[in-house]
């Protein structure tokens, strides 16, 4: 029971991670149709733009995330939508999805050969130590996790539900053209959901890095649990997004214990396709009707 | 603009064809590998130029094909059984299997048959690397054989380069065949609008699953000439990098376009060589011509080229690719 609880916890903790990235792509699909297959990536830069801000330009920790985060909203926010994801925006989703995984060899790239090849040492959020709960010795950094993605879930869904600006950028979301008929500034809400998966993939650095290490090859992986995730749950729901990430984290860590290491990528990939093919709107998904 | 396309065309070609015939007597053996190599990634973009630019639909497995082609020669050949049945079975059991990976695309389109390709290429990389009774996992298969041919051994470098740009010719001839006939036609059909050409009476789920399994089986035979080309393999070839890869060489060459994967293959594989000294910077400089071609020209640099050369005034006649979704409605998603 204790090793159970255990593994739950230490699941929740990266699905959580996994939610974060996830949430973002979703936010990025429902107001502008961008399917980002660099998202994997988007968590693997911010831990560098850390890096980079601490080793040389000597500051501090705190200093060097919060520059990163401002940073990570200028480039994998607002450039992005700008140079990337607006000239294509009359194109279809497909060329947007090949331009996204060019922008991931990019970036990929770009980190190897400018900081290098290696697996860097990234600062933990909290101790190595384990807080003893019913038995079960639960890592002090596990909880620490949860509670961050919790956090930031909750602040996301009372700003979009409970301001203006948050409606308005559901509206956008719903229905773009009437949106605009009323008057919403679609353009800018398409923008603050960019600056908003910005946020939340630096977010997901600082928390996995400290597990993973920062190396350039991060993003592959941590990409493709992103799309599982959004696509477990729901593609066009910020709560589906949600609860595919932490039943993928779940999954993953149990099967890695109970079935095989080896294999532990297999049971959520044999997931995602039963759900894809019968029920490509996910869990907790709406049904897309489409015009002919 | 006096020089026609076609002239211009004709005569790109004949030059191309006249350097690949020439080329192994400009360069040391191990251009001719790197040339050799380009010959097998073009057969599998080719492939899926079927499955992608005529026929619309979104494959990220190509490299899983390529993969199951090279182990089956790998692990036979090695075994004693003559190439040319390996050769056979692995052309045979990717379209099997092509055929069975496009039921999916039955049912769901464009991201999403992308994700569920993705996922098998995934699951078969997995398969290759753990299951070591059969693969031999991450050690690979050693010693692969080449072939011979009416009882000239290919061997040498310089053969097998014949031997592999002769499969290139043929299987080119009969691709072109396929796209004349009123296959491919209807391949393009289902590309443009699924609905419409149901309703003229195309049968779109069988020609569906026919570019599927077409494009697949072309991975295979790509897959058995890489192991006999490479001589040792193992899983890492194989992942979701290389699926990815010959969906850019597709893309970058124009998709849709028949000679879209040539120059995609060159670019993808043979600039990177040529261009060594760049390293990793040349990646960087390919990722960024990705993204440029997608924002100004998604018709890849064939498209480029049509734009250039066709007179304003008078819109030509020829092919007119689109990437698959810009035109066509989506399938239901439900």
């Amino acid at each position: 029971m204790a090793d159970f609880i255990q593994l739950l916890i230490a699941g929740l903790a990266t699905g959580g991670i996994y939610a974060l990235a996830a949430v973002g792509f979703t936010l990025l699909w429902q107001t502008s149709q961008t399917i980002n297959f660099a998202q994997g990536e988007f968590v693997m830069l911010p831990a560098f733009f850390v890096l980079i801000g601490m080793s040389f330009f000597g500051m501090p920790f705190w200093l060097a995330c919060v520059a990163a985060l401002i940073l990570s909203m200028i480039t994998l926010g607002f450039m992005f939508k700008k140079l990337l994801v607006d000239p294509m925006l009359n194109h279809g989703t497909l060329p947007l999805v090949i331009a996204t995984i060019g922008l991931a060899i990019l970036m990929k790239e770009g980190v190897r050969e400018f900081y290098g090849a290696d697996a860097w040492p990234f600062p933990p959020l909290a101790e190595a130590t384990n807080v003893t709960v019913l038995g079960a010795a639960l890592s002090l950094q596990s909880l620490i996790i949860l509670g961050i993605t919790i956090g930031a879930v909750v602040a996301l869904q009372l700003f979009l539900s409970g301001t203006r600006t948050g409606r308005q950028m559901q509206a956008t979301a719903l229905n773009p053209s009437v949106a605009r008929i009323l008057g919403i500034p679609v353009e800018r809400m398409i923008l603050y959901t960019f600056l908003i998966n910005a946020a939340l993939v630096m977010l997901a650095a600082l928390l996995i890095t400290p597990i993973y290490l920062a190396k350039f090859s991060n993003g592959e992986l941590l990409g493709l649990y992103a799309f599982i995730a959004a696509i477990i749950g729901g593609f066009n729901q910020m709560r589906g997004a949600i609860v595919g990430g932490l039943v993928l984290g779940v999954i993953d860590n149990f099967t890695a214990v109970y079935i095989s290491t080896q294999y532990r990528l297999v049971v959520p990939l044999v997931f995602l396709i039963i759900i894809i093919l019968f029920r490509p709107q996910g869990l907790l998904g709406r049904v897309e009707e489409r015009t002919v | 603009m006096m020089v026609s396309k076609k002239t211009l065309a004709v005569a790109a070609m004949a030059l191309s064809v006249v350097f690949l015939l020439v080329a192994p007597f400009l360069f040391k053996p191990y251009g001719v590998f790197i040339l050799s190599t380009w010959v097998v990634m073009t057969i599998a973009a080719i492939g899926l130029n079927l499955t992608l630019g005529y026929a619309g639909q979104v494959s990220l497995a190509q490299a899983a094909f390529v993969g199951i082609g090279s182990y089956i020669t790998a692990y036979l050949t090695t075994r004693g059984w003559p190439f040319w049945s390996t050769y056979m079975l692995a052309g045979t059991s990717c379209f099997i299997v092509g055929w069975l990976l496009g039921y999916p695309a039955l049912r769901v389109q464009h991201h999403y048959l992308a994700f569920v390709t993705l996922a098998f290429n995934t699951l078969v990389y997995l398969i290759f690397r753990n299951e070591e009774w059969l693969t031999r996992g991450i050690y690979g298969i050693m010693n692969i054989p080449r072939p011979e041919v009416l009882g000239w051994s290919m061997a040498k470098p310089i053969p097998f380069y014949y031997f592999l740009l002769a499969h290139l010719a043929l299987i080119s001839a009969a691709t072109w065949a396929l796209i004349q006939s009123p296959w491919g036609r209807a391949f393009i059909a289902v590309r443009e609008n699924p609905i419409r050409a149901l309703s003229l009476g195309v049968d779109t789920r069988r020609y569906t699953l026919m570019a599927f399994a077409l494009g697949a089986g072309l991975g295979g035979i790509s897959g058995s000439l890489y192991a006999a080309l490479v001589q040792f393999i193992d899983p890492t070839p194989f992942a979701l990098g290389l699926s990815l890869n010959l969906l850019l060489m597709v893309i970058v060459g124009g998709s849709g376009y028949f000679f879209g994967p040539f120059l995609g293959a060159v670019v993808a594989v043979l600039l990177p060589e040529w261009l060594r000294f760049a390293q990793g910077y040349y990646l960087m400089g390919y990722a960024a011509l990705v993204m440029l071609l997608m924002i100004f020209c998604p018709t890849g640099l064939l498209g480029f080229a049509d734009r250039l050369l066709t007179p304003k005034a008078k819109s030509d006649s020829g092919p007119n690719p689109v990437l698959p979704d810009s035109a066509a409605p989506q399938k239901a998603a439900g």
